[in-house]
């Protein structure tokens, strides 16, 4: 009985969920790399920024939690979705020669060695407490030393809205 | 019990590098694009990890303002896919070789 009470505990705690949002993660990630048809590496990877969302929560950010959905599964993702509709895109061929793709593999399975080298090293002593709540991470934002930069990306917003009508216009 | 930090990194260098092999593999620009974004997604994630581990919200905020980076790069990267599509009636990589020598 306590087995199954401890069982029952770790099933709903939050490394575990952690793992298993992982699992959901690399899975969805590897569709949006496998699949033939655009579409679905676009709902694949919807999949996938969802499961880091609640990655983000589990790590005790509510905040970017929500970022993550409203802004990328909510907002890129449509347009992605919207283009992809728009130009009617077909199955891709498959891609370059056998020897492309294993030197691409190759290369990546380096890139990973590399990084899990790196990784092992990287030891930090935990912080004690963490206040992360969305009124804490405001007046982070907002402080004196990110004011700036804060107030300086809605110029480069304007500047992007303003470059992609440009840029996909048939003439102006 | 907590998440340990290393298996986070460990997760945002395994979805880094998927992010990776699909800029190499596939040929299509939107999934290349989109597997540009899911690199972008790896490291936020290690920004987030980070900002747990070292209790600082500095982390968070950079995730903050790749989002908008993102966001904007996203809007550039599909009008400059419209206006190609338009130009060459393709998505092909292959088909957007002016400027390779």
């Amino acid at each position: 009985m306590a087995g199954l009470e401890r069982l029952l505990q770790f099933v709903v705690s939050e490394v575990f969920l952690f793992y298993v949002f992982s699992l959901v993660a690399v899975a969805s990630a590897l569709g949006v790399v496998l699949q033939r048809n655009p579409i679905r590496s676009a709902f694949s990877l919807i999949v996938t920024l969802c499961s880091l969302s609640a990655i983000y929560g589990l790590l005790g950010s509510p905040f970017i939690a929500a970022l993550q959905v409203i802004v990328y599964a909510g907002a890129i993702m449509v347009l992605f979705l919207f283009v992809l509709m728009l130009l009617n895109v077909r199955r891709e061929e498959p891609s370059g020669g056998r020897a492309t793709r294993s030197a691409a593999i190759l290369l990546a399975l380096v890139l990973a060695g590399q990084l899990g080298v790196a990784l092992t090293g990287a030891g930090v002593t935990p912080a004690a407490g963490f206040d992360a709540s969305t009124a804490s991470f405001a007046r982070v934002l907002f402080g004196v030393r990110f004011l700036y930069v804060f107030e300086a990306t809605s110029i480069l917003i304007v500047a992007a809205l303003v470059g992609a009508v440009l840029v996909a216009k048939k003439e102006l | 019990m907590t998440i340990p930090l290393q298996h986070a990194l460990y997760l945002s260098a395994l979805l880094f590098c998927i992010g990776v092999v699909g800029v190499f593999l596939r040929r299509n620009v939107i999934t290349v694009f989109m597997c540009i974004e899911l690199m972008l997604n790896a490291v936020n994630l290690a920004f987030v990890a980070f900002s747990r581990a070292l209790g600082s919200l500095d982390g968070q905020v950079l995730v903050f303002f790749v989002m908008t980076v993102a966001a904007a790069e996203a809007a550039v990267g599909l009008a400059i896919v419209i206006a190609l599509h338009r130009h060459k009636d393709s998505l092909d990589l292959d088909a957007f070789n002016i400027m390779k020598w």
